[in-house]
């Protein structure tokens, strides 16, 4: 039962060693110029230490959520091209139903012009 | 891969208000004029259309396609064709109501529409993640409609607990269900109930740790005491149009979804069920009829009776007899269209600016138009349960089944919450012929608004005199 789990076992050792082993050579072998930008926290464009009530545009949760729906869309397209040939037109039908319904999102949120940012 | 299209027939039904959202969308959208009827007029071709195919496709048999996902049976048919004709009435009574709040937008319609999509999934699933499915489309729908008003803070304030309170409600129903998953092995309801009548899985811990957790989901979504906390904001707070679709059809779907889960799914554990569902029926009883008496607010009060309405509901799958789910779901029929008609008055009192939603406002109602304070009357007897109205038959064809399973104790407290909340009901009616009217406009409703609000009454009254039809469809959707 226990020697099952022996490649799971190898698996996280040899994680662990590349992990360990990729940071230390980066660490000896790339140059050292540290200057106070380097140094401080990166946070995505934002201040990384400042009041926690900033103000915030909203159209930017906007644009993310719109972009999350074409996002999620790729995922279920990469699966669908691999097994196309099997599943033939069928397959091929259904998910270019499913590409009209996000159209037709698309075409909603176009109009209504959630596109432009003025 | 070879694909049996035939499988597409039972649910064209479906496809065909998929489809037509999509084109009410997208011809909203592109539409010119902003007082047009377009919209209005494609949302009702939607539901007549998909009445027709519902009527000319139906279902023989119990008819499984998508590899069981999917089942059309003549429960599902007779429910579907309920939430047909409820939603087209809810779009009925909501259009002079939306307009005067410039709330007169495709939006309204489209996820109306998407909405009714959500209940047909709920009541043809019959696999946990369709179940799922439906579930949640008709739940996102139902707290984009609540918020449509959201500059208004009782809206936001409405929308924002319901989100909250449902989003919870389907944590909890999908984290019952992955345990059912776990402990059987599949998703697909048949093969649960298959695994769950031989040997003693059905005791185990495991699975009743995770029908706890579905149980607790589906009484959220019901609305049953202790799950009840946002059925009284969310209806007070929401544009009465709201309110109307959220009481009607989605009472029917719900109905649908314990009937899947608890009875075809889990129906070897009803003696587990059975005591859960008893300890919520005896609470929302006491609650709905009890604090509904304190409420000065017509569409509050009606959340409380919602409460206690849901609770008769639950009384005849208590039963766990097959006369019993016949009677739940006269019951749940029965409530729809009466919680339409009664919301409906309220949409009919109203105008630009002006809510009807006070007690207050009915006051005198019989000086102003006694045909539509006779109509309220027959409403409010029903929802009471006076003979011969729709809603007495309801009552008795639930406390029928509970006494039949010698559940006498169960019957006769629920007959004495009844009496308690009958006054409530009756002060309505005080309200409306015994007192002086305080407003005095003219009423802006359509013709055609009058006409169906004053059917739907009559329906109470007509279908109240002859229950012999209604009841025995029932009984046939069913297979009795």
């Amino acid at each position: 039962m226990l020697e099952e789990y022996l490649p799971i076992w190898i698996f996280m050792l040899v994680g662990l060693g590349f992990g360990a082993v990729l940071l230390t050579v980066g660490f000896v072998l790339s140059p050292h110029r540290p200057d106070s930008e380097k140094l401080s926290p990166y946070e995505c464009g934002f201040e990384a230490f400042e009041d926690t009530r900033m103000k915030f545009d909203v159209r930017y949760y906007l644009v993310a959520i719109l972009f999350i729906i074409f996002d999620l869309e790729i995922a279920f397209l990469f699966p669908w091209a691999i097994v196309l040939d099997e599943i033939g037109w069928f397959g091929f039908g259904a998910m270019f139903i499913f590409l009209a319904i996000l159209v037709i999102g698309f075409i909603y949120e176009w109009k209504k012009g959630a596109l432009e940012w003025e | 891969m070879n694909f049996d299209y035939t499988q597409l027939i039972p649910l064209l039904p479906e496809i065909t208000v998929l489809t037509m959202a999509c084109l009410v969308l997208v011809v909203d959208v592109y539409k010119t004029s902003k007082d047009s009827n377009l919209t209005y007029y494609l949302t009702q071709l939607t539901l007549v259309m998909a009445a027709i195919l519902t009527i000319a496709l139906p279902a023989t048999e119990t008819n499984r396609v998508f590899n069981g996902m999917f089942v059309a049976d003549s429960m599902s048919d007779l429910l579907k064709l309920f939430i047909y004709i409820v939603s087209f009435m809810v779009f009925v009574y909501s259009r002079e109501y939306l307009r005067a709040r410039e709330m007169y937008r495709g939006e309204y319609f489209v996820l109306g529409l998407f909405g009714i999509l959500g209940m047909m999934i709920m009541v043809s699933a019959h696999n946990l993640l369709m179940v799922y499915l439906g579930l949640e489309l008709l739940s996102l729908c139902l707290y984009a409609m609540v918020a449509m008003q959201r500059n208004v803070v009782t809206v936001s304030e409405a929308a924002m607990k319901y989100f909250v309170l449902g989003a919870l409600a389907s944590g909890m129903l999908l984290y019952g269900m992955s345990l059912l998953y776990g402990a059987t092995g599949t998703l697909d309801i048949v093969e649960m109930s298959n695994k769950l009548s031989t040997g003693d899985l059905s005791s185990s811990l495991i699975m009743i740790t995770g029908m706890v957790f579905l149980i607790t989901g589906l009484g959220f979504k019901l609305g049953a005491v202790p799950f009840h906390m946002w059925v009284p904001d969310v209806y007070h707070g929401a544009p009465t149009s709201v309110t109307l679709y959220i009481g009607a059809a989605p009472k029917i779907a719900a109905f649908a979804l314990v009937m899947r889960l608890l009875v075809e799914g889990l129906g070897s554990m009803q003696a587990q069920w059975q005591d859960i569902l008893i300890i919520m029926t005896v609470l929302s009883l006491f609650v709905g009829n009890v604090i509904a008496i304190a409420q000065t607010n017509i569409k509050r009060m009606l959340a409380y009776s919602t409460i206690s309405h849901v609770a008769y509901l639950l009384l005849g799958i208590i039963a766990g007899t097959q006369s019993g789910y016949v009677a739940s779901m006269f019951y749940v029929i029965v409530y729809a269209i009466m919680s339409m008609a009664a919301f409906g008055m309220i949409l009919f009192l109203s105008r630009a600016g002006f809510e009807a939603d006070s007690l207050d406002d009915l006051k005198g109602l019989n000086e102003r138009s006694p045909w539509y304070a006779f109509m309220m009357l027959i409403v409010m007897f029903s929802m009471a349960g006076v003979p011969p109205l729709l809603g007495f038959w309801a009552k008795l064809a639930v406390l029928k089944a509970v006494v039949e399973v010698d559940l006498v104790w169960l019957a006769v407290t629920a007959v004495a919450f009844s009496i308690i909340g009958a006054f409530y009901y009756l002060r309505v009616v005080k309200l409306m012929y015994f007192d002086k009217a305080e407003d005095t406009n003219d009423f802006i409703a359509g013709p055609d608004m009058r006409f169906f609000l004053s059917a739907n009454a009559l329906a109470i009254l007509g279908l109240g005199i002859f229950p012999g039809g209604l009841l025995s469809l029932c009984a046939s959707a069913l297979g009795m």
